[in-house]
This record gives C-alpha cells, structure tokens and sequence, in this order.
C-alpha cells in the first residue's frame, strides 16, 4: 500500500474512534508537556543565571596583570630568584592595551579607575569612591532596572549614584537626578624637567618618571593639584555593578571611564613605577579585557599568557555551572520521560484494544490483498500520528506551564518589590526534540500491538463476531 | 514450483488442513483433490462442516494446506511466502462472502476501491475501475452510500463489485445467498451467472443450497466430512 493511502486510512480510523483516540493522545500530549515543562524550567533557569552571571561582567572577562603583578590565588609565594626574574616582566602599557584589543574575540580592553575622593553636595562634604565605568557595562544587568539614565556618552560629565550613597545625599534618592554635584579630588601634574618647585605636594623629585600621559617634557616627578569638577547626576542604580574582577565593584559615585581617566587621578602604581624608573609610557596595575562570550575566554586567555602577561578568569566556574544544569536538566528530563512512559503504555492497551475491536477488519484487509506488512504498517501509522499529534499538543501544554510558573513566579517577585524574571524557555531544539521523542516513542509503543495485528489470521478473523 | 496447469484455473492436488483442538486432531479437508476449468463455475456443496469453506479459504490464499499442493496458474500456493500468497489475494482472485464483509464506516465507493489502494492501482485509474464494477453490479447511484444504508441485496452486490474491481481470473464465493432471502439470492446467482459467462470468469462457489447449485453452476463437487464425495456435472448430480 502506498503512503498516501495508508495515511488516509490510518487517519479514517483515528477519527472513527475519535473518544478513544483523542484520549490516548492526550495521554501522550499530557506526557511530553510534562517533560517539556521540566526541561524548559531547567534550561530557563540555566539560560537566567547564565544571563545574569554573563551579564555581571564576570564571565566573559579576562583579568589581566603584569607577570610581576600576577600570584595565583592561593598559591605559595614564588622564590626569590623567580621574583628577581618578575622585574624584567613586560610592561602593562597602552602599547599593550592596544595590542590586547587587536586578540580576536576581544571587545574592549579598560583599566581600573577607582578611587576614594571627597564630594561635595549641598554644600556639604561627603567621602566615597569613585569608579570609572565603560559603555559596555550599559549591558549590564546591575543597570537594568536603574533610575534615570545611562551616561550620555563617554566623556559626559555625568554621574550615576550608588543607591546606598544616594540615601547618604536625601531621602528621596529619586530627587537626586538632574542636581549637581562637586568632585574633588588630586590630579597628577608632572614637573618639568628643571621645576624644583610646585604649587601642591610633589613627588619623585629625584627619579626620572612621568606615569602621566603627558606631552610636556618630563622631570620624571609629578606633583598633586586640587582639583573640583561639577557633575551632573543623571541616575540612581539599585544594585551595585561588578564589572570585572575587583573592578568598578564597590563604587559609589560612577562616572564614565574615559572622564575618570582624563582626570589624571594619582594612582597606588604611580609611586612604585616612579621609584622603579619608569619614564614615557603610563603603565597600568591590571587591565580588564571583554571577551564577545563565555565560550571566547579560555582562547583569549591563552593569546595574552602567550605575550607574557598574567591572566585569571572565572571560567572554571562557568565549566562548573554548566555541569550543574546538565545534571539539573537530565534528571528533570527522567522525571518527565516518567510520565510518557505511562502515556506509552496507554499507546499499547489502545491499539491492542484496536486490535480486539478491528479484528474484523483486518480480516478483510488480508482477503482483499493486504499483506502482513501492510497491515503493520497501517497500525504503525496510526500510532505515528497519535505520537506526532500528541507531540505538538504536549509541546503547547508545556509552554502554557512555563508560562504559567512564570506568571506566578513574577505575581510573587512583584510583591517581594523584585524584578520579574523569566522562568521557563523552550527553545526550538526543544520543541522539534519533544515532537519527535513522542513519535519515536509512540511508534516503539505500537511496535508489538502492530505486529501481533500483522500475525492474526485471516480466517479466524474473519470467523470473528 | 508450478504445475501442468493444462487450462486449469486453480487445481488441488491431495489437499489435507487439520486443526488440533485441545488434544484432538480435527481434520478439516482430508486428501482433497480437484481441478476448476478457466471459466468454470463449480459449485462446492456440503452440509455445514463438511469442508468446503475451509477448502475455499485454501483456494483463496487465506489459510496453507498442512499437506497436498494448490495450483492458481500454475503457482502452488503452499509454497508461497505471506507476501506472495497477499498478491494471490490481491490480483488473482476476488472474493465474497456470506456475511458481505463490507467496511461499515466506508461507503459503497470507498469499500469498492479499497482493494485497488491495497493493490496500489494508480489513483487517477480508481475511479473509473470503481464505476466499472458499480455499473456491473448496477449500484451506481448508491456510490455514497453506507452499507447500513444499503439492503442485503445491495450490500452483497457491493461486495461482488469490490470482488471485481481489481479485475480477476478467479471469483471465490462462499455462501453468497446465505443471508438473503430467496428471490434477492436468485438476483445475485444471475449476476454470478452473468459474470462468469460475460467476463469467462472461473467461478468457485460454496453453498449448501443443492436447487441452486444445480441450477447456476456447470459442475458440483459435493463433501462431506471433509472428503471430497461427489463429482460431476450439476444436472448429473441433482
């Protein structure tokens, strides 16, 4: 029997015992949407702490130091004759940054601008830190649900406050936005080569240094200027931002990187790179590097030990959490393959009833010219389509599950005053997955109702009343 | 493994089917052998468990002899696969029953193409096949029609045009007039008779009404017990 026909008279039987078969199918629908539902909660729970650790900067960072900077966490301290070796390690420059950028895969590569510093607003004096932040952290999940805006642009004279410094300014945080306030702070000035005199505090007035960017010729000293710079706040953020490792975490008062780096705040290096006899370039303590994923920053990692720099990523971690979710996801998966093995076993009793019911007429069937094959073939259909049928429809139940755990989820997080999150995800592998787990499985269910249909008799079939 | 056939439509040689039942040996056709004529019409009479459904079954391919050859021909049906014996079923001969055996949830169209789907007969050739044997049975305006809808009559009519439909050489008949008061049975004996004279279709036909046997078929072998008894031409035995 060709295809063709074989669907139409699978689907002619399916609709005649229409009760009995849309049971059958809701049996197997109700399994695959139970194993959809657990696994779509797996993933959406995998797919929401991926997002929100990616997001977090933590995960698609490389943090990056001079091999002199660099002990691994934990490790012993090195021996002298390896320290000695470390003085001679390569340089953290911006000839370097600008070689870190070109790695592939990299996105951006910023250093760590924080510092403590004194503001003040009102007129009154308040201290703090202040941490430069890219535009790359405008992704980040910490800005999210942020009140007001994100910086402008890179060199905005702008401010987002910290919530908790925010509640330091005024009680209505939320007033805070579009005041001014004042940043004071110490600006590295270098000398020129013959000053012996300034106007602040100097240093390094007998090693040649100049740690500054800086086109004035150089004494290698700097001295430190008083400086006041007005900042607009244009933003209150909620949760505190942790780009990178140890990077603008703990800041309270953010402004844009670029701003924080133009004002030439004197830095913990400084001192040590002046006394080292460091001249020309800046060098910087660490640089943290953005990798395009995750998946990116074992490769990127490996690029920049291979220029002899000290590199510590997180990514072990992630190795770790996927273990997790796979572990997470394949016994929620057994859990829901549970229930379609019971709608399995209401494949078999329908289409062994069938058989009872229809002995008839594959009694028939066989006097008329079918063969064993065709009629194997025919029950085979049959259960094809109640699995494929029953497939979509569990796949469609599963979704409005998810959707609805979602739905409550989020009824709960609103009153917890939390932003709402989504709990279930069922990606197209998933669906396409489900659907044709429910036929295979339907289809391994018919095997014996089909082939005991096949074995009957045909006389004794047809003797059949 | 093929026989001399010599004209023969179908041909059994020392044919025995036993059952076992319980521990007893039921020996349904014992040591049977007969040979039907290309456009014969044979009549296969006996009282009830003489046989000679269980012969006809044999004819048919439905069920293998435990000993003795069957030729349809030429080819010996014990030794065919269940594939080959479905094809013996599916082009070489038609058959009717007592009972009809339509497809309630079918109508008449859909019951009579059946057999050309399971044939795999091209399906821009159906409906002209179908309207062909409806025509021949005269039922064509009850195409869509139900066999609940249809009268015993009609309804063993439709299953002598769904026995035609896939076109033939051999018509087994068990009972046809079984279920059928006696002037509808003798419109279905006339349009057996009709078909085996018109189409020079070999008729096989089970029955235990002997008035009708020796009125329609050409030749009457007679069983009893499951042995072959008589032999001969219909007015011979009658």
């Amino acid at each position: 029997m060709k295809l063709r026909d074989l669907t139409e008279l699978a689907a002619r039987n399916l609709r005649e015992a229409v009760l009995r078969n849309s049971l059958t199918t809701l049996g197997i629908a109700v399994g695959v949407a139970s194993l959809v539902a657990m696994l779509s909660l797996g993933v959406g729970l995998q797919e929401l702490a991926s997002t929100r650790l990616s997001r977090s900067g933590l995960f698609d960072a490389v943090f990056v130091t001079t091999q002199a900077n660099m002990r691994a966490f934990g490790a012993p301290p090195r021996p002298a004759a390896e320290r000695a070796t470390t003085q001679a390690a390569r340089k953290l420059d911006d000839d370097a940054r600008q070689q870190l950028t070109g790695i592939k895969n990299v996105v951006e590569v910023y250093p760590e601008v924080r510092f403590p510093t004194e503001v003040q607003f009102e007129g009154k004096p308040y201290m703090t830190t202040v941490a430069g932040i890219p535009a790359s952290a405008r992704a980040d999940g910490a800005f999210d649900e942020m009140k007001g805006t994100f910086f402008s642009g890179s060199e905005a004279d702008e401010a987002i406050l910290q919530i908790e410094f925010a509640r330091d300014l005024s009680r209505q945080t939320e007033s805070l936005i579009g005041k001014e306030l004042v940043l004071r702070y110490a600006e590295k000035e270098p000398l020129p080569a013959d000053s012996s005199a300034t106007p602040a505090a100097t240093a390094g007035k007998t090693a040649p240094n100049d740690s500054a960017a800086d086109d004035a010729p150089a004494s290698g000293g700097f001295s430190l200027v008083p400086r006041e710079m007005k900042l607009r706040i244009i933003g209150v953020v909620e949760t505190e931002p942790a780009t990178g490792f140890g990077g603008f975490g703990r800041g309270r008062l953010l402004i844009p990187l670029q701003i924080a780096q133009n004002l030439r705040i004197a830095q913990p290096t400084d001192m040590r790179e002046m006394l080292r006899g460091n001249t020309g370039k800046p060098t910087y303590e660490s640089l943290t590097v953005r990798v395009s994923s995750p998946k990116a920053v074992q490769g990127v990692e490996d690029a920049i030990k291979g220029m002899g720099f000290g590199t510590f990523s997180i990514l072990d971690a992630t190795k770790n959490l996927r273990l997790f979710f796979t572990v997470f996801d394949l016994l929620l998966g057994i859990f829901g393959s549970l229930a379609l093995t019971v709608a399995s076993l209401g494949i078999i009793n329908t289409l062994v009833m069938a058989i009872l019911e229809r002995r008839r007429e594959i009694g028939i069937l066989k006097a008329l010219g079918a063969a064993d094959r065709d009629v194997r073939r025919l029950f085979f259909a049959e259960a094809g389509a109640m699995g494929l049928l029953g497939g979509v429809l569990g796949v469609a139940i599963g979704w409005l599950i998810g959707r609805a755990l979602t739905f409550g989820t989020n009824v709960y997080l609103a009153r917890q005053e939390l932003p709402p999150i989504d709990l279930s995800s069922i990606p197209w592998w998933m669906v396409v997955g489900a659907i044709a787990f429910s036929f295979f499985v339907s289809l391994a269910a018919g095997m014996y109702p089909a082939s005991r249909a096949a074995r009957l008799n045909p006389v004794e079939a047809l003797r059949y009343e | 493994m093929t026989g001399n056939s010599n004209g023969f439509a179908i041909r059994t040689e020392r044919v025995s089917r036993q059952y076992a039942m319980g521990e007893a040996l039921v020996h349904a056709v014992e040591d049977v052998s007969i040979a039907v004529q290309a456009g014969e019409f044979v009549a296969l009479l006996g009282s009830s468990g003489s046989g000679k459904s269980t012969l006809l079954n044999l004819l048919a391919g439905l069920d293998r002899p435990t000993s003795g050859a069957i030729y349809a021909h030429d080819h010996n049906l014990a030794e065919m696969s269940s594939q080959e014996l479905a094809y013996h079923r599916s082009y070489t001969v038609g058959m009717v029953f007592q009972a009809f055996n339509l497809l309630p949830r079918m109508t008449l169209e859909e019951n009579v193409e059946l057999p050309l789907r399971l044939a795999e007969v091209d399906r821009a050739e159906r409906p002209a096949r179908v309207r062909e044997a409806v025509e021949r049975v005269s039922l064509a305006a009850r195409l869509t029609h139900r066999p609940s809808e249809l009268s015993g009559g009609e309804q063993q009519r439709a299953a002598l045009a769904r026995a035609l439909v896939n076109r033939p050489t051999i018509l087994l008949a068990d009972e046809p007039t079984g279920n059928l008061d006696s002037v509808t049975g003798d419109a279905i004996m006339h349009l057996l008779q009709e078909i085996n004279r018109n189409l020079r279709m070999t008729i096989v036909m089970v029955t235990h009404d002997r008035v009708r046997a020796a009125r329609y078929a050409h030749r009457i072998i007679t069983m009893r017990d499951g042995k072959l008894v008589t032999e001969g031409a219909s007015d011979e035995i009658a």
